[in-house]
């Protein structure tokens, strides 16, 4: 199995891209869990004034989904460029590719589990009630890096082909930012859109996060079949996609 | 019977000139509505067979842009050829190019570590050759520096310590030499000449007559992607120096 015979690569990778990302900054991996917790209290500080949602306890409802949709946007934007960033080794030695993308998915998670100190600081401050659900807490997060190294699979390969992905994928993020349940209830949808937010993964991987994290309950059965049948396909449509497509990818880089 | 390091069997490389690259979607739509998406296709290398013995020194001699270049990376696994397929037996170092793969902000001990686990070994057996590495590169006032502010000859000279020092089967050097003082070209031939004794197989490419008769003894000379001949690194260099 030649995976295993490059976990070496793929583990020195990681640490690479964990090594870079905060190198030169004075506070360092400090900023992964004050990125999201600053970002929460400006979102919580405008929306408070604007909308006054009925939620209890807002600030934990939006830094649940704030982490899960920004893990989402880090990884799969990470990946997206993993190859063209990796392309001055791609052409000098054999190396199996698919490892640029899933490199970056994970060490994007990494990244993500230090926001989680974040979650649980204002958990803390904000005095919310802790349940055992809370240890079931990498299940959503599980299936959300699958999806997400499957639709980075995919565009890592894209962006190599068509350039003008990098672009068009900042407007889909952002799309998918309103599109998501991050910082409004889901009661506040009217029925048209409360049928179509179905279809975006976030969202069900917002509702386990939180039944977990906010709520104290626990992931209904459905919410997982839901899940891993996201995770399925978008694993299944990146490998099938990455497999064809990888071969000629070093004669475009 | 000895069995071959490298058997190559019929293998042809095609590319589509860069002139026809799509790589924007607007090209893209634009030349599937005008129908236009043929493109001018060129064979790097065609129809090659040989065979490289283990412990051979090989060259590839040929002009500029004759296939020599595709023909190794086909050969390290770079490029899949198009047709043909080719049979590698044992680990393969490939240096086309040296220092590439260095990350720019990472520092020279930590590229040592990233560019050995590139080419499959593991920190613990790095750790082991770190020593040397940096001895022979001679880089220990630099060691945390970015490889970011190193010169391109120290660059040549980590890269060059790092290939060689973790003994591959099969060594795959594409004008590597040419950068570099004459002291560092020295010690890099005298490295070569080791490791040839070891019972690496070289596989070379240069302009260089010279290095090539000293260091090879076969060698195939390939024009516009055909082989012309193969054989003895005497004939073939005479050959091809006859021709051109």
């Amino acid at each position: 199995m030649t995976f295993w015979k490059y976990k070496e690569l793929l583990k020195e990778l990681v640490l690479r891209d964990l090594k870079v990302k905060y190198r030169r900054s004075v506070l360092g991996y400090i900023w992964s869990i004050l990125n999201p917790l600053l970002m929460m209290l400006v979102i919580a500080l405008f929306f408070s004034y604007m909308f006054r949602f009925q939620i209890e306890n807002y600030p934990v409802y939006l830094i649940c989904g704030q982490v899960i949709y920004n893990f989402f946007s880090d990884a799969t934007r990470q990946s997206m460029h993993s190859i063209l960033h990796g392309g001055a080794l791609i052409k000098k030695v054999k190396l199996p590719k698919y490892i640029f993308p899933m490199a970056r998915s994970i060490s994007s998670f990494i990244n993500m589990l230090f926001s989680l100190v974040a979650v649980v600081l204002v958990m803390i401050i904000t005095r919310a009630p802790l349940s055992l659900t809370i240890l079931l807490f990498p299940l959503p997060l599980i299936y959300l890096f699958f999806i997400s190294m499957g639709v980075g699979m995919i565009l890592s390969v894209l962006v190599v082909y068509f350039r003008d992905i990098e672009h068009l994928y900042g407007i889909f993020l952002l799309a998918l930012m309103y599109a998501s349940p991050i910082f409004y209830p889901i009661s506040a949808l009217p029925p048209t859109a409360a049928f179509i937010i179905k279809f975006n993964p976030l969202y069900h991987i917002m509702i386990m996060f939180r039944d977990v994290m906010y709520f104290g309950t626990l992931p209904s059965l459905r919410d997982n079949v839901v899940c891993l049948a996201f995770t399925l396909l978008s694993m299944g449509l990146g490998l099938i996609f990455f497999k064809k497509y990888q071969d000629n990818l070093v004669l475009n880089i | 019977m000895a069995e071959y390091a490298v058997e190559v069997h019929n293998v042809s490389m095609r590319f589509n000139l860069a002139r026809e690259k799509v790589d924007s979607l607007k090209e893209y739509f634009i030349r599937n509505v005008k129908k236009n998406l043929a493109r001018d296709e060129f064979y790097a290398v065609k129809d090659v067979s040989f065979n490289i013995e283990k412990g051979d020194s090989f060259a590839i001699v040929g002009l500029n842009g004759s296939g020599k270049s595709t023909l190794l990376k086909m050969i390290a696994g770079i490029y899949k050829p198009t047709s043909g397929h080719i049979v590698v037996r044992g680990s393969v170092a490939p240096m086309i190019e040296l220092g590439a793969g260095f990350d720019q902000d990472l520092t020279a001990a930590e590229n040592v570590f990233l560019n050995g686990a590139v080419l499959g070994y593991s920190r613990s057996y790095i750790r082991e050759y770190f020593k040397s590495i940096i001895d022979f590169a001679e880089l220990w006032d630099f060691v945390d520096v970015p490889i970011k502010n190193f010169s391109s000859g120290m660059k040549a000279r980590l890269g060059f310590a790092i290939a060689t020092t973790v003994e591959p089967d099969i060594l795959i050097v594409d004008e590597i030499l040419s950068v570099g003082d004459a002291k560092f070209k020295q010690k890099c031939e005298q490295r070569m000449a080791e490791m040839k004794a070891k019972g690496v197989t070289m596989i070379l490419v240069s302009h260089s007559m010279d290095q090539v008769l000293k260091t090879c003894n076969k060698a195939m000379w390939i024009n516009k992607g055909n082989m012309m001949c193969i054989g003895d690194v005497k004939e073939v260099c005479a050959r091809y120096s006859a021709q051109t």
